[in-house]
């Protein structure tokens, strides 16, 4: 799968393809943290691979973040995310979240 | 009379937050050290300021009019913006399509992302935490708080920003419009249209 946005910082190989579900981890650590708390433990399809960025949790400690991790957008459906939710059944949820904070489903 | 607008335009003191008073203290010591200066600080800020929503109306109505335009920019939103001399250093800019059976908006949940070199400063709103949480929960009801009451067949999808993309919801061009020109496309597009909680009108 091409990357919307080609960086050219030395980057972790992107390992999830185009629809594959995957899996948000289920962790709290502490830190400046990219990944929503509500989407945490929640399965989704990857739907683009944006790019390779540095780990924000890393920059935020004043280190590079290097190597860079890919960045995805995962597509999640309301009704798993939220169990009550009132709106269509077709109601999706498109999130960016780090390769490293998934796991295939 | 006089005596009470003289006393208006003192203004009431407030002691600073936190976190104005951090703004402040680090502005001063990157002044006092050298590394920038006041003149430096106040043209950012008025640089900033003098963004508005009108250069994503400009970037929107050029898609209506040019097919491969919109191609580009749904493929690479930066490059297609810096096509039309708009310069978005570093930011990732992802266009998402409003079509007759997807709705698209855009949130983010964790602070308040958004494209400010394209549509100016976020509406106090955007920033609140009754927007950011409730729009990913029950965007339907938000978005009917903002008078757009979209059908159950139509699929929303609610774009949360929370890493280094920034978006802009690309709408669909009204009925009504045929013939118009660029600008007067644009004119109708508004910031919030570009946030996908407004869709453009011709009238």
């Amino acid at each position: 799968m091409n990357p919307q946005f080609v960086t050219d910082y030395p980057a972790v190989e992107a390992k999830f393809h185009l629809g594959e579900r995957v899996r948000v981890r289920q962790a709290a650590p502490l830190g400046h943290i990219r990944t929503p708390f509500y989407i945490r433990g929640h399965v989704g399809e990857i739907e683009r691979l944006c790019g390779s960025f540095p780990n924000p949790e890393e920059l935020a400690q004043m280190r590079d973040g290097l190597p860079a991790q890919p960045l995805y957008r995962v597509r999640f459906r309301q009704k798993d995310v939220w169990p009550d939710y009132r709106g269509s059944d077709k109601d999706v949820l498109e999130i960016e979240i780090f390769q490293h904070w998934l796991e295939r489903a | 009379m006089k005596q009470a607008r003289k006393k208006e335009d003192q203004g009431k003191y407030q002691p600073l937050s936190y976190f104005q008073l951090m703004e402040v203290s680090l502005r001063e010591l990157l002044v006092e050290k050298g590394v920038l200066s006041d003149e430096q600080v106040n043209a950012e800020v008025a640089a900033m300021r003098a963004r508005t929503p009108e250069r994503g109306a400009r970037v929107v109505a050029r898609a209506w009019v040019d097919a491969a335009f919109k191609e580009r920019l749904l493929r690479n939103g930066t490059a297609a913006c810096e096509e039309l001399g708009l310069e978005i250093p570093a930011l990732k800019l992802v266009a998402v399509e409003n079509t007759p059976k997807v709705h698209n908006a855009i949130v983010c949940t964790l602070c308040s992302c958004y494209p400010r070199v394209l549509l100016g400063l976020p509406p106090d709103w955007y920033k609140s935490r009754n927007y950011r949480s409730r729009m990913v929960r029950e965007p339907r009801a938000v978005l009917a708080e903002f008078g757009l009451r979209l059908p159950k067949e139509i699929q929303i999808r609610i774009h949360d920003s929370t890493a280094d993309m920034r978006y802009i919801v690309l709408p669909m061009r009204p009925k009504g419009t045929e013939g118009w020109d660029e600008a007067r496309l644009a004119s109708i597009v508004t910031r919030d249209c570009m946030i996908g909680v407004a869709v453009p009108r011709a009238g």
